[in-house]
């Protein structure tokens, strides 16, 4: 692992960590309004002030970052086991199925990501509880982001299918689900992992858009997307540069990922 | 060949856009809350015509009868009424396309303009300031929300197709980065080096001849980047394109418009795609 790699594995792990540490590090909540001092600036009650309804911006950072890191993830393994489901069979049984789960996935391609996320936002209730929004938002994800990784896992399974292993495992008296469990998935292991952390910070994009428009993860729960929508009444950076922390600290994560990453996607 | 190649393209997309047409309609069928009408809460209305009115959406119940009446309605010009705007579908199409052809044209071409000059700039001299600045430029813009560079754009009172092409470009340099790159790695580009031959005939000859398809095919690709791309930057930034009108429709639960918006923008997207398609057939090599 090259040095680049470690450093940016150290900084997710230590947001991760931080976050996670919310309830200790700031024990207040993301909910609570301190009245007497709407839109502070920091201080050390308050290390990133408040924002127009008293509430301690620090408090909804590490909260935010909380659900945000938390919940990419999951959405990331629901979509790659649908994806896994869709185009690692089709691609194992080939023919004909193929043929349909490729046409199917190149239909769902063809939707602009954004466009078919707020169609299916928008179907859904919007007036609902805050912690049911997250679920629907993060399911959404999940359950609309599998079509890239089944196309690349139909593939996979396509030429594993017509390899000499398979071929010789089939000749060995091998067939159905027990050559798929056995001698096809664990060969997909590595594309289903790769497509799996490269479906993450996607998702964590997706979320952060969906919550600048206003379709995400309802107040008063914070997320990256909801945090980011205060920038909408920023003038001017030199104002208030405070407001710029959930930005910044978002975009140092995805870089993150990104150096993480850059070998997944190359390979 | 070129016809028949042009035929099935044709047919695939009616496919496609039929198939599509019906998973939407199923869905603002199945959606909460289909049934029910805000009309009926309006207390002059007598029971007599609150009936008229759940008889006159008895049809919508099943999903395919729902589906053959739009299908049959749109064949004759007619998308149904937005519920929030209360405008015609086609009326709002018509007047909001122009401005999303227009921003996200405009981006597109700032994005390829900024993206070929970077890679070509690159490959042609490879210095490590060209390199970085490509790397860092990319790198950053992929990590920010598109709906964050149109907020930026706000505060900074730039253009919205600025935006679009801060959103388009990181993904056009990357992916033709990458194909310079492996094409300039090729022996006969090494060979034609030793030869002498000029770096710009190298890349007119050799390198624009391999990468030619892939950059086409890209081409389409960044169309739907740019179209997904022009919902925050229009909604932000407040110019009245599809985009903006997605967004209201969504805000507004307006599933007939919505419906209408990404069949029209998924109808778009495959005729670029298909467009490039075509393009790289007819710009094909021929056998002699």
């Amino acid at each position: 692992m090259s040095a680049a790699r470690k450093l940016a594995c150290v900084v997710v792990l230590a947001v991760c960590a931080v976050s996670l540490a919310a309830n200790w590090l700031a024990p207040a909540g993301y909910a609570k309004q301190f009245r007497e001092v709407p839109n502070a600036p920091p201080s050390h009650q308050h290390l990133l002030g408040t924002d127009e309804i008293g509430r301690d911006r620090f408090a909804r950072l590490l909260y935010g970052t909380r659900i945000s890191l938390l919940l990419a993830p999951a959405a990331a393994f629901v979509s790659t086991v649908l994806a896994a489901l869709v185009g690692g069979l089709a691609g194992y049984i080939g023919g004909t199925s193929l043929r349909l789960a490729r046409g199917f996935t190149d239909l769902f391609l063809s939707l602009p990501w954004l466009f078919l996320l707020i169609t299916v936002r928008a179907v859904l209730p919007l007036n609902v509880s805050p912690l049911v929004s997250v679920l629907i938002t993060f399911l959404i994800l999940g359950l609309l982001g599998w079509a890239a990784s089944a196309r690349v896992l139909s593939t996979s399974a396509d030429a594993l299918r017509n390899s000499d292993f398979v071929l010789q495992a089939r000749a060995s008296g091998s067939h159905g689900p027990r050559l798929f469990l056995i001698h096809v998935l664990p060969n997909l292991k590595p594309v289903l992992y790769a497509q799996f952390w490269i479906s993450i910070p996607v998702f964590i994009l997706s979320e952060a858009n969906l919550g600048i428009l206003g379709l995400g993860v309802a107040e008063p729960l914070p997320s990256w997307g909801s945090l980011l929508r205060e920038l909408e009444g920023m003038i001017s950076f030199r104002d208030e540069p405070w407001r710029l922390v959930p930005l910044v600290l978002l975009i140092i994560v995805m870089t993150s990922f990104q150096m993480l990453l850059s070998n997944e996607e190359t390979a | 060949m070129l016809l028949y190649k042009i035929a099935r393209h044709v047919a695939a997309i009616i496919a496609l856009v039929l198939l599509g047409g019906l998973l939407s309609a199923t869905l603002v069928r199945l959606a909460p809350g289909f049934d029910s009408d805000e009309h009926e809460l309006d207390p002059g209305l007598s029971a007599e015509s609150v009936r008229a009115l759940r008889a006159s959406r008895a049809g919508e119940h099943n999903i395919l009868y729902f589906y053959a009446d739009y299908l049959r309605a749109a064949a004759h010009g007619n998308l149904g009424t937005s519920h929030a705007l209360g405008q015609p579908v086609q009326t709002l199409l018509r007047e909001r396309w122009p401005v999303t052809a227009r921003v996200a044209g405009i981006g597109l071409l700032l994005a390829w303009m900024l993206a070929s000059t970077l890679a070509f700039s690159a490959c042609l001299w490879p210095l490590p300031a060209y390199e970085f600045l490509g790397i860092t430029l990319s790198g950053a813009f992929l990590c920010i929300p598109a709906a964050v560079l149109a907020l930026i754009s706000v505060i900074l009172n730039a253009p919205g197709y600025l935006a679009i092409a801060l959103i388009v470009f990181p993904k056009i340099y990357r992916y033709s980065r990458n194909l310079l790159s492996k094409a300039y790695a090729m022996p006969h580009i090494t060979a034609a080096r030793a030869r002498g031959l000029g770096e710009i005939r190298i890349l007119a000859r050799h390198v624009l001849p391999v990468t030619g398809p892939q950059m086409i095919a890209l081409a389409g690709v960044s169309v739907s980047i740019a179209l997904g791309a022009s919902i925050p930057v229009e909604s932000l930034c407040g110019l009245p394109g599809i985009g903006q009108l997605a967004w209201q429709a969504a805000l507004s639960r307006d599933l007939p418009l919505l419906v209408n918006l990404t069949v029209l923008v998924t109808l778009v997207t495959l005729l670029a795609n298909s467009g490039a398609d075509v393009m790289n057939y007819m710009l094909r090599p021929r056998e002699l």
